[in-house]
């Protein structure tokens, strides 16, 4: 028999984030429905954020951060079922590069997440429990009209940047192309206009996992009171590898063994790098929801900029008067250096301003959550500059 | 690229033919050297192109919008006519096919500055001459082999190419040694001698 497996204490507090979340929320009721890239409305849906720093008198100085496929808005504050700090307080913070003495700083749960804003975790009016598969298909751009309303109801005309890694990257693209306008600086970093075959497959190997597990119940395991704990630790797990980079793994772990002098002839975890990979598969399981990972995943594989250009990626940036700052790193082989140099190859077509910055760094796509100081003077340097140029620095 | 290890003097004259406010685009722009001063001066919208991340790096860490890309290949990705200015400073020697680069120079640029060493200079005729060397000087100091300048000409070969390309010369500065201006009005031919530096201005 099958041995069931039942949410822990801070798997519970997981769920309760998503519903409860220690974070401010915005309910965007009937009156404001969010016209779907599916053809539905959503309606109601509330959206959580963080913000660090004051918003200036005339509401010029804020910086929205778009976080990554796992991330969430916690960018530069404890977590609060984690307990771990923010995931971005090397880059964001009082006299950091993205200094919150002088910006207002702004970052909210993307819309299909679980850690407030609304996602498959959170309860459907229609029926009192939760969406699970019920929840409309969330495209990137989604997220972004989502993320526009609620600059829209905290009175921000403009946003001063938008910068985000990663998925964040791609949401900071879609701004800058949709929301032109409203984005005076946009740093993108590992990411790139359109999400590759070989991620779509990675991504279909994690969400299999997940609908594999007999704890998944057809996506209603909340009601069910389980948890598909080893399908969504095997999707962790697989998708981990891609964040790295081969000479990440072999310097970290090379062939060492954990815990042992040996080899035990079995299955067991005897290599360390097994053991880190079951550590990051299990610890991600109790921070994230199952339905919200198949969601996100979805997200970032239906992106394609250019597509909805009619093929052209330039068209996606005609007429824009957005400075760009797009940062990619030698290793990483999710989002190569290639997708990102097409992205600054379509801004120059379109005679936009744009920085391209191309990091040597062998710690793969990860990179950009890491203590990686040329990224830091590249994104210092932009932002100083871009600064000076809407008046919230002395020329 | 920037292959020119010295003291730029060819930057002041460079500045000096741009129009304030303009539009420029600096193809082999370095570290950012140049653009910053035009920024600076002329309160030009500047953008900058160089093939070395380093120069890229810290380009974009002085706050100027650069990107990593190769003279020879991606000058295609930029429209027509972007720029009032496409500036070519020191780099033609460097590229792999600079008839090419000159020509894609002033479909993006109403105009273009282009920069280079003069391999006629009397100095670089005199250590082939009399020593059968290749030249290495001060201001050409890599030996044959390391050299990035794959495609060295004099300017008598230069104002040849703009008659190919089709561009009209609308100014031209030869420097000496010291960056100091030679005698205006003299032939072609005397710069071609004296000239250690050539800046052009053409249009098309």
């Amino acid at each position: 028999m099958t041995k069931i497996s039942r949410p822990s204490a801070k798997k519970a507090q997981q769920s309760q984030e998503a519903t409860n979340p220690h974070s401010p929320v915005v309910d965007f009721g009937a009156d404001k429905p969010l016209h779907l890239d599916s053809g539905v409305s959503l309606s109601p849906f509330r959206i959580a954020y963080q913000s660090y720093g004051e918003l200036n008198a005339d509401k010029s100085n804020a910086i929205l951060v778009c976080h990554a496929l796992t991330g969430d808005q916690h960018v530069a504050n404890v977590h609060p079922v984690t307990g771990k700090p923010g995931w971005w307080e090397l880059l964001i913070g009082p006299g950091k590069p993205i200094d919150t003495d002088r910006y207002f700083v702004l970052c909210s749960n993307v819309l299909g997440g679980c850690l407030g804003s609304t996602g498959p975790a959170s309860i459907n009016p229609e029926t009192g429990k939760a969406y699970a598969l019920d929840l409309p298909i969330i495209t990137i751009a989604d997220m972004v009209r989502a993320q526009a309303m609620l600059i829209e109801h905290l009175g921000i005309k403009q946003l001063f940047a938008v910068i985000g890694g990663s998925m964040g990257g791609m949401q900071v693209l879609e701004w800058a192309s949709s929301h032109s306008d409203k984005v005076f600086a946009a740093v993108a970093i590992a990411t790139g206009a359109r999400h590759s075959s070989q991620n779509i497959a990675f991504h279909e190997v994690g969400r299999q996992a997940v609908m594999a597990d007999p704890d998944w119940k057809e996506g209603r395991y909340l009601e069910a009171g389980t948890v598909p704990r080893k399908g969504l630790s095997v999707a962790r797990m697989a998708a981990h590898i891609t964040y790295l980079s081969e000479t990440a793994l072999h310097n970290k772990f090379g062939r060492n063994l954990q815990d042992r002098q040996k080899l035990t002839f079995g299955f067991d975890a005897d290599f360390q790098i097994e053991s880190y990979l079951r550590h990051q598969g299990t610890t991600f399981v109790e921070r994230f929801d199952p339905n919200s990972y198949l969601y996100m995943t979805r997200a970032m594989d239906y992106f394609d900029l250019a597509a909805e250009h009619g093929g052209r990626l330039a068209d996606a940036f005609a007429g824009s008067k957005t400075r760009f700052c797009i940062v990619s790193f030698t290793s990483d082989w999710l989002f190569p250096t290639s997708e990102s140099r097409m992205v600054a190859h379509a801004l120059n077509a379109a005679g936009a301003s744009v920085s391209f910055v191309e990091i040597e760094s062998d710690r793969g796509h990860d990179s950009f959550l890491l203590d990686e100081p040329e990224m830091f003077s590249t994104i210092t340097g932009f932002i100083r500059s871009a600064a000076r140029a809407k008046g919230l620095l002395p020329s | 690229m920037s292959v020119n290890v010295h003291p730029r003097v060819d930057f002041a004259v460079i500045a000096s033919l741009v129009k304030p406010g303009s539009r420029v685009l600096d193809v082999g722009c370095g570290d950012g050297e140049l653009l910053e001063l035009l920024q600076n001066t002329k309160d030009v919208d500047g953008r900058g192109v160089e093939l070395s991340q380093k120069g890229v790096n810290e380009s974009v860490a002085r706050g100027l919008s650069v990107i990593q890309g190769d003279a020879d290949s991606d000058l295609k990705y930029y429209p027509d006519g972007g720029f009032d200015y496409v500036i070519l400073s020191q780099t033609l020697q460097a590229t792999r096919n600079p008839k090419n680069v000159l020509t894609e120079l002033l479909r993006i640029g109403e105009k273009a500055i282009v920069s280079f060493p003069n391999f006629g200079h009397w100095r670089v005729r005199t250590s082939l001459a009399i020593n059968g060397r290749m030249p290495v000087t001060k201001d050409l100091p890599y030996s044959w082999y390391d050299t990035p300048n794959i495609h060295f000409c004099t300017i008598n070969d230069f104002v040849d190419m703009t008659k190919e390309v089709g561009a009209e010369v609308e100014s031209a500065v030869a420097l000496n040694a010291l960056g100091e201006r030679l005698g205006f009005n003299m032939p072609w031919g005397f710069w071609n001698l004296f000239g250690q530096q050539a800046v052009f201005l053409l249009k098309r």
